[in-house]
């Protein structure tokens, strides 16, 4: 569904901040996309969205060239800014005002996802609201567009403790075969059971996009004193209960994913890790 | 409700686990509907393809059945099947740790069986 080939970008040309980078995305699944601080995570949203355009290589999203820009794309993709836009308006214009821009627009939906939030469309103007307020009603819009492509940049900063939760049963009962779902965060705890996709991004390039499945066939994530004591040991942990390990998964045990540990693997053993998942 | 995944079991197997629970206690019984794929995600807070490894392996194990387009049913046999399963579990996985614990620390297994009877 998004095909990037090749993409060269650099806000300054002596200091390109992708080189050759390659990625393909498709529908069914919740990505998650990770990557340090300036590693161009929100850059690369841009890309695919049509916000920015490449210096070389080509952006494909929904088989059309990205920064073409074209309507019957822009209207099934919502992208969800980490710094967000919120004009002066009531919850309701707001709706009014926007909402046309995406034919599969449900206001029933919109109205429950604000209900689950516990805000509603009499909740005043918008750029009055808290900052996590503003960012529920726009997940909440987001979600309501029914867009097959949305990408949201750090939804979860600034929700309270019981929005992640609500947050994340609305982003279950959204995701389905037709829908692409990427989301860029470094708030990993948050969201590692909804990611079923694993994109890293590191120095200009993807240094890994696996599913979750795949990650968890290669890869065991253990402690030292369980499980088993086989297999090449990528990166370990210390804690008061015993190290946790990243190792090769020689013996095929099934282990569960843990984001931090595997972001941590990567970053320390890149080529390592990469030619793992070629 | 959330789930309080612990990390030694994987997140689709906790969730097998926790249909295994529902079947044992006959809160789903042999013919009923599960709940679907979406209800448990939503309920679990998980990716739906999480909650269709659990169901392909309830599916694979004989304890659910996929009705096309309707969706996945308990089995007649839902009830054995899972006792055989916790069995083989219990066996590989629980009594080891349990003999390890008994040598460890050196408990008589006649106290042990006295327990059982007295039960």
């Amino acid at each position: 569904m998004i095909q990037l080939e090749n993409i060269q970008f650099g806000y300054v040309k002596s200091r390109p901040l992708f080189k050759e980078l390659s990625l393909t995305m498709e529908p069914g699944h919740i990505y998650g996309l990770l990557g340090k601080n300036g590693a161009g995570k929100t850059t690369l949203l841009k890309i695919m969205s049509g916000l920015r355009f490449p210096d070389g290589g080509s952006a494909t999203i929904m088989g059309e060239n990205a920064s073409l820009r074209k309507a019957e794309v822009l209207q099934n993709l919502y992208f969800l800014q980490e710094e967000m836009f919120v004009p002066h308006l009531r919850i309701d214009e707001f709706e009014k005002a926007y909402a046309p821009f995406y034919p599969n627009f449900s206001s029933e939906k919109f109205a429950e996802y604000l209900r689950e939030f516990e805000l509603d469309r009499e909740f005043g103007y918008m750029d009055k609201l808290s900052h996590g307020q503003k960012k529920k009603v726009l997940i909440a819009f987001a979600l309501a567009t029914n867009t097959k492509v949305l990408i949201m940049d750090e939804p979860t900063n600034g929700l309270d403790i019981p929005s992640k939760s609500t947050f994340r049963k609305l982003m279950a009962s959204a995701a389905d075969e037709s829908r692409l779902v990427i989301i860029s965060t470094h708030q990993v705890r948050d969201l590692h059971s909804l990611i079923d996709m694993v994109a890293i991004l590191d120095n200009g390039h993807m240094l890994l996009n696996a599913s979750s499945f795949e990650i968890t066939e290669k890869l065991l994530f253990d402690m030292d004193n369980m499980k088993s004591a086989e297999g090449k040991i990528f990166y370990t942990e210390e804690s008061p209960r015993g190290n946790y390990q990243v190792k090769e998964n020689v013996n095929h045990i099934d282990s569960t994913l843990d984001l931090e540990l595997l972001f941590n693997a990567a970053i320390s053993k890149k080529n390592e890790i990469s030619n793992l998942f070629k | 409700m959330g789930m309080d995944f612990n990390n030694t079991q994987t997140i689709w197997m906790q969730i097998v686990d926790w249909v295994f629970e529902q079947i044992l206690t006959a809160a789903w019984k042999p013919g009923d509907k599960a709940k679907s794929v979406r209800e448990l995600a939503v309920m679990f807070e998980v990716n739906p393809n999480t909650v269709m490894r659990s169901y392909d392996y309830l599916q694979n194990n004989e304890i659910f059945l996929n009705k096309r387009g309707i969706g996945f049913f308990v089995t007649e046999n839902a009830m054995e099947k899972v006792k055989l399963l916790r069995k083989k579990q219990f066996m590989e996985e629980e009594v080891p740790v349990f003999i390890k614990n008994l040598k460890l620390l050196g408990v008589d297994i006649q106290e042990i069986v006295k327990l059982v009877n007295s039960d």
